[in-house]
């Protein structure tokens, strides 16, 4: 699938965004004063909207996006725009209240939370629903997903932490460093289990020529690439694929860790590690596209 | 609204014959040439005599070599919409504009609602939707809805502009959710398929698998022994003969 950059920052930055928002909300990030309160939520609605705006960059009509927020009992797409909206919204509220010196009681922290981990599952399930993309049809993909915002949220929150000069506990160090080791874990399985997926259908199914023996593309409907060569069969990534992962382990995960070991209170590591671990989702993210092939490319190459 | 109907009682679409299409493209030109100027927004042909012309097409013939060695044979392969009765284009869409329509089964796209997301067209194993290069919407077969139901044509031509144009007849519309109606009794006589069953879309397009070949039980003529001269005998001798005294 050809990897659209809107999309890969979207999910990248929506992601990181929404798993600091969680952390936040159950109050692993005391904000005491009225200059951090807007400072944090300026950054983390930034991150969150940021990356949903820059989702509707690759629309052919930007314009009637807000469209896109009616078909939520059908349409994974809509149901995390609509997720996502109720999340800003929401997230807005709590920071005026922090800002304004009110409680917000737990029961509302924690409606928050569920809501801001179901909007990175609707994100998720876009691609995880889609039955034409084998390797997205995994259960493991919405599992990834959600540990990497739960783990490049974690480390965020450290970093803010430290940005505000706020002590690190060891425990919280440490539960940065299994976090995102369990993510990456989720990811390498992902790798070998959904990368074996393959489709049920042939050529031959797909033609209803099977009874006649093996098929074989002959002739393309047309001279050009089409529309759908372009989106649907991207083939760059898959030459570089090996090398493109161990950049997108060791800058969204080994590197993170490694300043978790050694310079847990240190601000600077610790927007380094963000830093770099955004940079490794990046790539994740764009493997995530630019390996994944869909089953139309049957039609066009015989094998999918 | 995205949420599919109930299953319609009126199943329009199209049994595609794959035993006799010879290829000829005849369905795709004047699909574009009908549906350009028809429903919805121009099908775009960009740099159309440059060295990469784009456009959308709703309707493409593929050729594929099915069979080894003798046995095998070329078969053309027309592909465009199959308005299944599980769309998955319809439901992945976030804004209402891709639908089925209850009466008839026939998928749309309404043009004014579509974002141009392209989700659809990632949902669709047949590759039958392409956005527009220069609208920015996702185009696909209508059945020709602005023909089938149109009092303003004569009645010959209320059907889609692929199956009027076929010059083989190897196109045919119908109602396939009536049993007994022509295109139903067609696949049943022909054992028509549906195009990647294991994907659960339920497509109402048919396609009927070529026909098995009549086995030959008579040698080939040779083509060499019928070049080869014969000796001519009487009168055509004389002529030869005389004629070669000449030269």
């Amino acid at each position: 699938m050809r990897p659209a950059w809107s999309i890969i920052f979207f999910t990248t930055m929506s992601g990181l965004g929404l798993g600091l928002a969680g952390w936040i909300v159950i109050g692993l990030l005391p904000l005491m004063s009225r200059e951090a309160v807007i400072g944090v939520g300026v950054i983390t609605l930034v991150l969150i909207g940021a990356g949903l705006i820059s989702s509707t960059f690759h629309l052919g009509h930007p314009e009637r996006a807000w469209r896109a927020l009616s078909q939520w009992r059908s349409s994974w797409l809509s149901r995390e725009g609509v997720l996502a909206v109720i999340v800003m919204a929401g997230l807005a509220g709590w920071f005026f209240a922090g800002y304004s010196g009110t409680i917000v009681p737990m029961w509302a922290n924690l409606v928050l939370l569920v809501l801001i981990y179901l909007t990175v599952y609707a994100t998720s399930m876009i691609y995880a629903s889609l039955k034409t993309v084998a390797r997205w049809y995994h259960p493991l993909t919405p599992i990834c997903y959600l540990m990497f915002a739960a783990a490049g949220g974690l480390l965020a929150t450290l970093a803010m932490l430290a940005l505000l000069g706020l002590p690190i506990t060891a425990a919280l160090a440490q539960a940065g460093i299994v976090l995102m080791l369990s993510a990456w874990g989720v990811k390498i399985a992902w790798w070998r289990l959904a990368g074996m997926a393959r489709h049920a259908g042939t050529v031959e199914s797909a033609t209803g020529l099977g009874e006649l023996g093996a098929v074989r593309p002959l002739m393309p409907p047309h001279t050009e690439e089409n529309y759908l060569q372009h989106e649907m069969g991207f083939v760059v990534a898959r030459k570089h694929a090996d090398k493109l992962r161990m950049i997108a382990l060791g800058l969204g995960g080994v590197l993170p860790i490694a300043v978790l070991f050694l310079a847990p209170a240190s601000a600077a590591a610790l927007g380094f590690a963000v830093a770099a671990h955004v940079a490794g989702m990046f790539v994740e993210r764009w493997l995530f596209f630019a390996e994944a092939k869909h089953v139309v490319t049957l039609y066009y190459e015989g094998a999918a | 609204m995205t949420m599919l109907p109930e299953a319609s009682a009126i199943k329009l679409g199209l049994v595609i014959d794959l035993d006799i299409c010879v290829g000829c493209q005849a369905c795709v030109v004047n699909c574009k040439e009908w549906n350009t100027t028809g429903y919805g927004a121009p099908l775009a042909d960009e740099n159309a005599y440059g060295a990469a012309p784009m456009g959308a097409w709703l309707n493409r013939v593929h050729a594929y070599e099915a069979g080894e060695g003798e046995a095998s044979r070329t078969v053309h392969f027309p592909k465009s919409c199959l308005h299944c009765e599980e769309a998955p284009c319809v439901t992945v869409c976030p804004t209402g504009a891709s639908f089925k329509r209850a009466e008839d089964g026939i998928v749309l796209v309404n043009e004014d609602w579509c974002i141009g997301c392209g989700l659809c067209a990632w949902s669709c194993p047949y590759g039958a939707r392409e956005l527009d290069p220069a609208e920015g919407v996702m185009k696909k077969c209508t059945l020709c809805v602005d023909r089938i139901y149109n009092d303003n044509l004569p009645e010959e031509d209320r059907q889609p502009a692929c199956v009027r144009t076929c010059p083989t007849n190897a196109r045919h519309f119908g109602d396939l959710g009536d049993p007994n109606s022509e295109v139903s009794l067609l696949v049943a006589a022909r054992s028509g398929v549906d195009l990647m069953p294991e994907q659960g879309t339920k497509p109402v397009n048919k396609y009927l698998p070529p026909r098995p070949r009549r086995a030959v039980d008579e040698a080939p003529v040779s083509l060499v022994a019928m070049a080869e001269a014969e000796t001519p005998t009487g009168f055509w001798k004389w002529v030869d003969t005389t004629l070669e005294r000449i030269g």
